[in-house]
């Protein structure tokens, strides 16, 4: 489903600034599956994502999403594969427009946008329906400004919004974190039943250990721009915290497990 | 009593003024308000819309065809902003003052080399003239107006609700969002730029012909004015406008208050070479309330 082939994404090259961000990076992913990653501040997963959702274009390397080598393709015309969430609430939704134009907006996400009528009545039933899903009663607020919602209702709409036009792929980075401990439990619990509803390929940014154990059916590890753990199966679901930490200091080449770097 | 007679006297003139001003500041709040984009063609594509109606028409163009054409003039000049911006990568604002430099020269040129051109009513067929602003007949330019008005608010009104406007509103109101949801936020800012500089541009049109001449000038600090009109309505019926439909109708409001407010301060005998300044310093007093406001008060909560 998702092919990247020797990655490498270097920020401000040539500058005194200069960051390798992303360094030989391969890794493929079989349709269906839902990988969870993790790695310390730094380590490249959100510049991995955004280079498969085309925010800038890589150094070297080609990324295919199901069969389409999507390299050089702009970062709108990518949308049409993959349904995203950001960390920040902010930045998944158009907050001066209605929670139902906003669900519009998605719903043709790939398609051409026409001269003809943004939402019909049909839509908003069907989008009402789609609300009901996240159980946090947005569906008797559909006129309502998305400005108005707080950060946990505004991750759950955007978690419905990009899964609305069922994408290929469906790219989480850290759509949790900005959230207290109980609304983040409630939108990973919406997650997951998207991804299963529609078995989603999915990837999933967490710093919650527990979590990335919890949620998929395999787990990364990314350090200095590349993969350095990769488990999957039964070998995923026995995992422990502490095997994990185990793990990333073998792999990091550092004697102790540095879990601050890890978890933060 | 004079005064007041005066004042009274002058109303009709600054309502019309305002209304075709409010044509203009409709464009001025595609860009600012729904686009978020500060454009400052709309100084050069006004007088660019003046010259070109002005001129066919005096060629004996039909009023109409020569006023589409002032609108598709101003199409094209938004093109040039556009492109500049988003195919270029030149900041919004400094695009918008390259192209509104340009147009100075190719308004000059479209009028023949003449900073000014008259287009007289006893010899033309104007839409919309001065001279029959407080005349009950059938040349009264105020229905006429009231008329372009309702269509292009209509036309805005349907278009935004479509899902090719739509996408220009969230384009407007989070680039990452739209482009997350496949939409190409810089062909969605260039058409934006170009829908409003047709709006000023067929404003300019209308202005000229009102005036009876068109002014290579006619346009200088037509964003601020533009700007204080949708500020103005903001200000004074943004709580009750809530329809988009509306709050365009607002923003030709606070262009026919800003008219009114003007002509006052004239009779009241304020310099007409002070107005600029005047504009000026309202417009940035009331930019500047919203910033205080979040200085001053503490952030609003999140619901
Ligand atoms: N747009 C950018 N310009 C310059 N440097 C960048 C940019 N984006 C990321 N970087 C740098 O690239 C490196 C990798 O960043 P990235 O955001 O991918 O890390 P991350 O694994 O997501 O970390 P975190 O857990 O803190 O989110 C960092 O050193 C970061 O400073
Ligand atoms: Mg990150």
């Amino acid at each position: 489903m998702l092919e990247l082939k020797n990655i490498s994404k270097t920020f401000n090259a040539g500058t005194v600034n200069q960051k390798v961000a992303l360094n030989g990076l391969n890794l493929t992913m079989a349709e269906g599956e839902f990988v969870t990653v993790i790695g310390g501040n730094g380590a490249g997963k959100s510049t991995m994502l955004n280079a498969i959702a085309g925010v800038f274009p890589v150094d070297t390397g080609k990324i295919t999403i199901d069969g389409v080598d999507v390299t050089n393709l702009a970062e709108y015309k990518r949308a049409k594969y993959i349904g995203r969430v950001f960390q920040d609430p902010m930045m998944g939704t158009a907050a001066t427009m209605q929670i139902e134009e906003n669900l519009a907006l998605a719903a043709r996400r790939g398609k051409p946008r026409t001269l003809r009528p943004g939402i019909t009545k049909a839509d908003r039933e069907f989008y009402r329906e789609q609300l009901k899903i996240l159980d946090l009663g947005l569906e008797d607020r559909m006129t309502t400004k998305v400005g108005l919602l707080s950060g946990g209702q505004r991750q759950a709409l955007t978690l419905l919004m990009a899964t609305l036009q069922q994408p290929k792929l469906l790219l989480l980075d850290e759509h949790t974190a900005a959230l207290d401990p109980k609304t983040a439990a409630k939108v990973l619990d919406a997650t997951q039943r998207i991804v299963d509803r529609s078995h989603l390929t999915t990837m999933m940014i967490t710093h919650n250990m527990r979590d990335a154990i919890t949620y998929g059916n395999r787990l990364i590890m990314m350090y200095e721009g590349h993969v350095v753990v990769d488990v999957r199966g039964e070998e995923k679901k026995n995992l422990t915290v502490e095997q994990l930490l185990n793990l990333f200091s073998k792999a990091s080449g550092s004697d102790e497990a540095d879990d601050k770097l890890l978890l933060s | 009593m004079n005064f007041f007679l005066s004042l009274f006297n002058a109303m009709p003139g600054a309502v019309t003024q305002g209304m075709l001003w409010g044509i203009m500041a409709i464009g001025v709040y595609i860009t600012y308000r729904i686009l978020d984009v500060a454009d400052l063609t709309v100084d050069g594509s006004l007088a660019t819309g003046g010259a070109v109606c002005v001129m066919l028409m005096r060629a004996g163009w039909n009023p109409w065809i020569s006023l589409l054409c002032a609108f598709l003039a101003g199409v094209l000049a938004g093109l040039c902003t556009g492109l500049l911006h988003t195919r270029c990568g030149i900041p919004a604002i400094l695009a918008g003052i390259l192209t509104q430099l340009a147009l100075y020269s190719v308004n000059l040129r479209i009028m023949g080399g003449k900073a000014n051109q008259p287009i007289g009513v006893d010899k033309y067929d104007l839409l919309v003239s001065q001279r029959y602003v407080r005349e009950l007949t059938l040349n009264n330019p105020i229905p006429l107006v009231i008329l372009v008005l309702a269509v292009l608010t209509g036309l805005l009104y349907w278009f935004f609700g479509t899902e090719y406007g739509s996408s220009l509103r969230a384009t407007g109101a989070n680039q990452n969002m739209a482009r997350a949801q496949g939409i190409n936020t810089k062909s969605g800012i260039t058409f934006g730029l170009m829908l409003a500089n047709g709006m000023v541009a067929l404003a300019g049109g209308l202005l000229a012909q009102y005036q009876g001449a068109v002014d290579v000038n006619m346009g200088r600090g037509a964003i601020v004015i533009g700007l204080a009109a949708v500020i103005i309505g903001e200000v004074l019926l943004g709580k009750v406008f809530r329809n988009f439909a509306l709050k365009l109708t607002a923003v030709v409001i606070g262009a026919v208050i800003y008219y009114m407010v003007i002509q006052l301060v004239l009779q009241l005998g304020l310099n007409t070479n002070d107005l600029k300044l005047l504009t000026a310093l309202v417009v940035a007093l009331f930019l500047a309330i919203p910033y205080w406001k979040t200085v001053v008060l503490p952030r609003k909560k999140e619901v």
